[in-house]
């Protein structure tokens, strides 16, 4: 059926900031959605607050507005856009939830717009935990037992009835926010109060556990004309008990016979058509191990995480097609993109195994709570293709950018078996490694099966790995060994390891003896039909299919799994980097490993490689197309990472050489540097024995700031006032290899700057300077950050620039750099220095109109701005102001303290741009999530370095009409200043404490700054986790509540006495 | 063990033998089901035809007692990336090995599948010999060369004497041309009485049993090489509601006149779009021929083009326009595949319904 004529205008919603569980993957189906829609010649307009995603950039849609994803603000751009429709399913949770409020607002009625893609009595068929019982009642199709609960009582009644263990699944939330397994009385109150309160409509369903089944998903698609099919289907190694997006997964399933397969596909398909959804939905079904029994679990009526994975594992564009399917195409009539020559109407035929493996924040967040369940934890996730399940694996296993590249912990070799057996019971992050080593230990397949439920097809090719490793151990230097071993996927790295030999002997051995991968075509149809896809994988089979042009190319390196600290805004980098390499007439060649993004949409580059991104699979791809060189610096630090090695192998790295890298890393050239250019910077030391640190510490005077180096978003990075604070910080980072140094550093306090600037070596232009609103000490990536900057004198500013500029020349800097200043008492100090994209270049790309990845690419390969037409400074500042606020997924990592830091916490970002600052944070501020309260009250409770400014906080809130409350000391000072508050008790005490008003809602905004002296379970940590789990603002920067107090202060109103102080009698 | 899989054009592939170690020559296809293979291994349509399944991991859930779609298989060699020794699903009952060594069905794995598929589907369907890593340089290939090609498959699977599936419901003669289990289990379901006859059963015959509905399976090879079925299809379709499948209905379609033609490499899978002209909709089918009725040749007939293939327009089902019987070129029985046109048979025994009831009226 053609597409509709009778509308002209659409508006797409987009997926907002990025938090667990909603990620890169709307980005790359929104960013589809909208071309999708533009190549039928719709107008296409957008809102999406997250500033960080290509699909917000000017060439993706007609309009677009980066604006609050709240009711009010698209009611705004509905009134002024006028949009004959709306499509909400492609933005994730967040779309599916405006669709609904939308509805009920009127507002779309009021304008005649039509919601697109599926109807909302589907989506609250399928959200609706009842309704959703209900249709598959009718449908016959078998869900758990289970029941609806709305209070705690409710939830204990039914346990009752039907015993634990249960799991708890709260409604309406993403990723399973607030859901988890329950084996006791205990558990069950305690999820289930949280999750009521998480659920928008106070709903929870208390369900069977089902723990052990397979874990099965289905990607379907269905039109109009009531055509179905199924994209893809996915089996989940973990069994049930883990959430999806935190298992790792295997494309197509492994351990299904054609009628299990097809039972399953059959009811995946009757439920999408009982839904009557037209476009993509995710289907999760629980199968017996044992039996052809099986329930569904949930139906997502959208595309999902699951969708952007299928849709990479396949070659199979589910997001580009649901579009046309939403505007009333159908899938026999639309093009597979992929062969040009067949149709949509297709379920593509794998002739590979994919793996997916989430990366987990436990890296970041050592003191989280890393057990794994019904909650999604993991922030982003890793692709891999083999042409066996070990290989698929093991490339899956070293693109997680962990363990180095092996399927090795060295941290459990001396762990009992008794606790590696817990560990496997109770499942965290590191169980894949766990289960290695478990296998390296002699337990047999039948033991795991019994601890873990994973299926012995899993175990008996894990083991197989563990075999071969064995086996390599017996005979070093077996050249016929070292081709097995690499037919299923070892890295040059676990065979170095051993063999005992180092990583480059391997190479040259493997290089000698010609053993070298292949590529193979991701084609949809198993090479049934002719493609010219050029999305390759690596295996080590016979034929070449990645064919080697004869023109230019350039290799440019990802940023891998999405993780805090790198998130992103480095595929927005890496995106535009190719784009202008193919705009320069390169053959833009892009390599990645996360399946979540644009860059790795096939559509995006010349040829994509998705491989991981280690020395040995980059050196491949580089051997194979021989490239001009390798561009490593839009890919984060993982990209960067990578440089050494590349060069060491002869690599020419494009754009900033490595030298530079090292000079801005390497801490003592670093301070020479800076000293030869007689530019201040904190004193500081880097030490490599730990016992030096103390001395180190003491000489410069705390507080300090400590770190090892070669991190990425500040790692184990602490703010230490003290020796004994100091102690606990280096225990507690004992684990960390120390190959790099530990940097100590003066802490300075004042003003943050944060400068983005591009050279080709000669001239340095500077889009924009921004300034953080926390002061230094708060990570760069959890500031809110102000542009253009409102507080420094004109000539501080020109002190930063010069000194960019200086930095820039000094180092030969090609293409992107970042530098972070503190202005303390006047003069500026520079923090760091990456030479490298940063985390705001989307941010300011974006606000000032220059797409900085593509003039730094034209850099890299040779232009010069001059010739562009820019001289060195910093280009012209706007009238409005944008500010960039950080997203957090606190309420779904439990254990995790929010308390802001040097170290990196936030997930994503949103933006707000308006007139004045207050206006923009209200909007950035919205956008990010945070509720601003007009009115209520305020609970006060902060270290004591901090009461003096606390209370003239706690002044203006008083002015602006909130109630105070205070724990005994903040109290006492607030009282000092002569405002009335209510006192309330610590942690513990009886009556009202601090915990209870905020579990009452008795405040509305937390400020607190209590230091939590690292110890888990402090005060402070308690209230600030407290106010988390009930949705209440907690602010643990000074800085960050008298921005909100701005902003209050600006949109309200204060009742003030006609005539202040004596009346004036004339 | 090494073994070698060699095509008439030269192409050596070397793997490691497993399965049975018979040499064998046959015709290489390929079947791009990614589940399924204990079904494909043991269609009757497979005979004469070495089979390459290009999904690389293949064995991975075992061999059960219950998904066979015939006794005893007449594949004649199997091609995997890599077979599981280690099978693993609560209904294996074995591995794929023990049952290809039991079924003298000799295997080659560890050899690039999706070069071999290129290979086929560039140059088309070519035979190839699985043979011990033993001869001569171009011996191997002589020796396909020059063998027979194969004209009696069907003959070779199809059940030498008549036997019946008894139900209460509608007495259906099955013409047995190379049966899948499939196709029995479809009727026995709708509560049929089947018969199951040779491929050979002449007309007369099939009439004397009275039957409501004439069934005409699947089978292997090339339709014109049986001839005398297309004879008594003639005969039996003026008054018995027919439906045909696979070779089924390219026998249905030559004894209406229309003609058949060889496919460059063929439909082998789970994953064919059919778009169907009557319900205007397009199905996900399962597919096993290499071989298909000509459009074209249809024109001139009393055959109406039902259904086609979405991809390469080929014809995907016919129905006779003045007698009550249609066809379809795919698998509605599904096994291995989607179940998405079941409501085929279904269409059969309202045909039948429908065909009866006008009887009774003309009467």
């Amino acid at each position: 059926m053609p597409k509709r004529t009778d509308i002209q205008k659409i508006l797409v919603i987009g997926s907002g900031p990025i938090v667990i569980g909603q990620a890169a993957e709307f980005d790359y189906s929104g960013t589809q959605a909208c071309q999708s829609l533009k190549e039928e010649g719709y107008t296409v307009v957008l809102a999406n607050s997250n500033p960080a995603t290509i699909m917000t950039d000017h060439t993706i849609a007609d309009t677009v507005y980066m604006e609050p994803l709240t009711v009010e603000f698209l009611s705004k751009i509905i009134r002024k856009e006028r949009p004959d429709a709306v499509l909400p399913t492609l933005g994730g949770q967040t779309g599916l939830n405006l669709a609904v409020a939308l509805d009920e607002s009127g507002i779309l009625e009021e304008f005649n717009a039509e919601l697109l893609g599926s109807k909302l009595d589907a989506i609250q068929n399928a959200e609706d935990r009842e309704k959703f019982r209900k249709l598959m009642n009718e449908i016959n199709e078998p869900v758990p037992e289970s029941q609806i609960v709305t209070t705690v009582g409710e939830a204990l009644d039914f346990a009752g009835e039907i015993g634990y263990p249960l799991i708890v699944r709260p409604a309406y939330t993403l990723g399973g926010t607030g859901g988890g397994m329950c084996y006791n009385e205990d558990d069950l109150k305690e999820i289930t109060r949280n999750g009521l309160s998480l659920s928008p409509v106070n709903q929870c369903l208390i369900e069977k556990n089902i723990a052990g089944f397979k874990e099965i998903e289905y990607e379907v698609m269905r039109d109009k004309n009531d055509q179905a099919i199924v994209v893809c289907n996915m089996e989940n190694i973990d069994p049930v008990g883990i959430h999806t997006g935190d298992s790792i997964v295997v494309a197509p399933s492994q351990t299904l016979s054609d009628r299990e397969y097809q039972m399953l596909r059959s009811s995946s398909l009757k439920i999408i058509r009982a839904l009557e959804i037209e476009g993509g939905c995710n289907v999760q079904l629980a199968l017996d191990p044992d039996s052809f029994q099986y329930y569904i679990i949930e139906v997502n009526p959208r595309v999902s995480r699951s969708s952007a994975l299928a849709s990479k594992a396949t070659g199979y564009p589910i997001a580009k097609i649901a579009a046309k399917i939403a505007i009333g195409m159908t899938l026999d009539e639309i093009m597979n993109p992929i062969t040009g020559t067949t149709y949509a109407c297709y379920e593509p035929a794998l002739d590979y195994v994919v793996s997916k493996f989430p990366r987990f924040p436990f890296d970041k967040f050592v003191l989280g709570n890393r057990q794994l369940g019904t909650q999604m934890k993991a922030t982003g996730e890793v692709m891999a293709i083999g042409r066996n399940f070990e290989e698929a694996m093991l490339k899956g296993i070293r693109s997680l950018d962990i363990s180095g590249e092996d399927f090795y912990l060295p941290k459990l070799i001396d762990l009992s078996m008794e606790t590696l057996k817990e560990r496997l019971v109770k499942a965290d992050d590191e169980r894949i490694y766990v289960l290695a080593e478990v296998l390296r230990k002699g337990m047999s397949i039948e033991e795991i099966f019994e601890l873990t439920k994973i299926d012995r097809f899993f175990l008996e090719k894990l083991k197989n790995v563990i075999d071969l490793e064995s086996k390599l151990a017996d005979h070093p230097q077996d050249r016929k060994l070292l081709k097995e071993a690499k037919e299923i996927g070892l890295s040059d790295t676990q065979i170095a390891r051993v063999w005992n030999v180092e990583v480059d002997d391997i190479y040259h051995t493997r290089k000698e003896a010609g053993l070298m991968p292949v590529y193979k075509m991701v084609d949809t149809c198993a090479a049934e039909f002719e493609s010219e896809t050029p999305y390759f994988y690596s295996s080590y089979e016979e034929e070449n299919e990645s064919v080697v042009s004869d023109r230019k190319k350039v290799v440019v390196i990802g940023s891998g799994p999405i993780r805090i600290g790198q998130g992103i805004e480095f595929d927005y980098a890496t995106v535009h980097s190719v784009l202008a390499l193919r705009e320069a007439g390169y053959e833009a060649i892009i390599m990645n490993s996360n399946p979540e993004t644009v860059s790795t949409d096939f559509s995006v580059s010349d040829k994509l490689y998705f491989e991981p991104l280690t020395l040995e699979d980059v050196m491949h791809v580089v051997e194979l197309e021989q490239p001009e060189g390798v561009i490593v610096q839009f890919g984060g630090q993982t990209a960067i990472n990578l440089a050494e090695g590349l060069e060491r192998r002869g690599v020419k790295i494009l754009g900033t050489p490595l030298e530079a890298i090292d000079t801005a890393e390497n801490r003592d050239r670093f301070e020479q540097l800076l000293q030869e250019l007689n530019i201040p910077q904190p004193q500081g030391k880097s030490v490599r024995q730990l016992d030096q640190a103390k001395e180190a510490a003491a000489s410069i005077g705390y507080p300090v700031l400590v770190r090892p180096s070669y991190v990425i978003g500040g790692s184990q990075m602490e703010i230490v006032y003290n020796e004994d604070e100091l102690e606990g910080y280096l225990a507690k980072t004992n684990h960390i290899k120390h190959k790099h140094p530990v940097l100590i550093d003066k802490y300075l306090t004042g003003i943050e700057v944060e400068v983005d600037a591009i050279s080709d070596g000669e001239t340095t232009i500077i889009p924009g300077v921004m300034e953080h609103i926390e002061r230094a000490g708060v990570h760069s990536g959890d500031s809110i950050a102000v542009y253009p900057t409102q507080r420094l004198s004109e000539e501080i500013k020109q002190t930063c620039v010069d000194t960019t500029i200086k930095i820039a020349e000094k180092l030969g800097v090609k293409g992107l750099i970042n530098i972070q200043f503190v202005v303390h008492k006047n003069e500026v100090y520079v923090l760091e220095v990456n030479p490298r994209a940063s985390r705001t270049i989307p941010f300011l790309s974006k606000i000032t109109g220059v797409t900085m990845a593509n003039l730094a690419t034209r850099c890299i390969i040779g232009d010069s701005l001059a010739n562009i037409g820019y001289q060195s400074g910093l280009l012209p500042e706007p009238e409005t102001v944008s500010v960039k606020v950080p997203v957090f997924s606190f309420e779904k990592l439990r254990s995790v303290d929010t308390m802001l830091g040097p170290e990196m916490k936030s997930t994503g970002e949103a933006i707000g741009r308006d007139r004045t600052l207050e206006k923009a944070l209200y909007k950035g501020l919205t956008a990010s999530g945070l509720k601003i309260p007009m009115e209520g009250a305020v609970l006060i409770t902060v270290a004591d370095k901090d009461k003096e400014e606390a209370c003239q906080i706690a002044k203006r809130f008083f002015e602006l009409g909130f109630h105070l409350y205070a724990t005994a000391g903040t109290a006492e000072a607030i009282k000092n200043l002569n405002l009335p508050v209510t006192e309330v008790g610590k942690v513990g005490t009886e009556g009202k404490n601090v915990l209870s008003i905020i579990e009452q809602g008795e405040v509305q905004v937390v400020v607190n700054s209590l230091t939590s002296g690292k110890k888990p379970r402090s005060d402070g940590f308690r209230i600030r986790r407290e106010a988390v789990e009930h949705g209440i603002a907690c602010l643990t920067s000074l800085d960050t509540a008298e921005a909100i107090v701005n902003v209050i202060d600006s949109t309200t109103f204060t009742a003030k006495p006609a005539v202040e102080g004596k009346a004036i009698v004339l | 063990m090494k073994r070698q899989l060699i095509l008439e054009d030269g192409t050596t592939f070397t793997g490691v033998a497993f399965g049975s170690s018979e040499e064998r020559i046959g015709e290489v296809v390929f079947n791009t089901g990614m589940t399924g293979y204990q079904e494909t291994l043991s269609d009757p349509s497979y005979c004469g035809q070495i089979v390459t399944m290009t999904y690389p991991l293949i064995g991975n859930y075992g061999i059960n007692r219950d998904d066979f779609e015939t006794i005893n298989p007449s594949i004649f060699g199997f091609v995997v990336k890599e077979f599981c020794e280690t099978p693993s699903n609560f209904r294996s009952d074995e591995s794929l090995n023990t049952y290809l060594k039991a079924n003298h069905i000799p295997g080659i794995a560890g050899i690039d599948t999706r070069k071999l598929t290129k290979i086929l589907r560039k140059h088309g369907t070519m035979r190839g010999i699985l043979t011990k890593a033993e001869y001569e340089d171009k011996q191997a290939v002589e020796k396909v060369r020059q063998a027979e090609p194969l004209t009696n498959q069907v003959e070779q699977v199809s059940t030498v004497k008549p036997y019946v599936s008894p139900g209460r419901g509608y007495r259906i003669v099955l013409v047995d041309f190379g049966m899948k289990h499939g196709i029995l289990r479809e009727l026995t379901l709708r509560n049929c009485h089947v018969t199951v006859v040779p491929h050979n059963y002449n007309a007369e015959n099939i009439l004397r049993l009275k039957p409501d509905g004439i069934m005409l399976t699947n089978g292997p090879g090339n339709p014109k090489n049986v001839p005398e079925a297309i004879e008594m299809i003639k005969q039996v379709i003026p008054t018995v509601p027919t439906f045909g499948i696979c070779l089924g209905h390219q026998l249905l379609a030559l004894a209406c006149g229309a003609d058949t033609a060889k496919l460059k490499f063929g439909h082998r899978g789970s994953n064919h779009p059919v778009y169907d002209y009557e319900t205007k909709r397009t199905y996900l089918t399962s597919q096993n021929h290499g071989y298909a009725v000509t459009e074209a040749s249809i024109h001139h007939t009393d055959l109406e083009l039902t259904q086609i293939a979405l991809n390469d327009k080929t014809v995907e089902g016919v129905k006779h326009s003045v007698y009550p019987a249609f066809s379809v070129q795919y698998h509605p029985e599904s096994s291995p595949g989607p179940d998405d046109t079941n409501y085929l048979f279904d269409r059969f025994i309202e045909n039948i319904a429908n065909y009866q009831a006008a009887q009774k009226e003309e009467a």
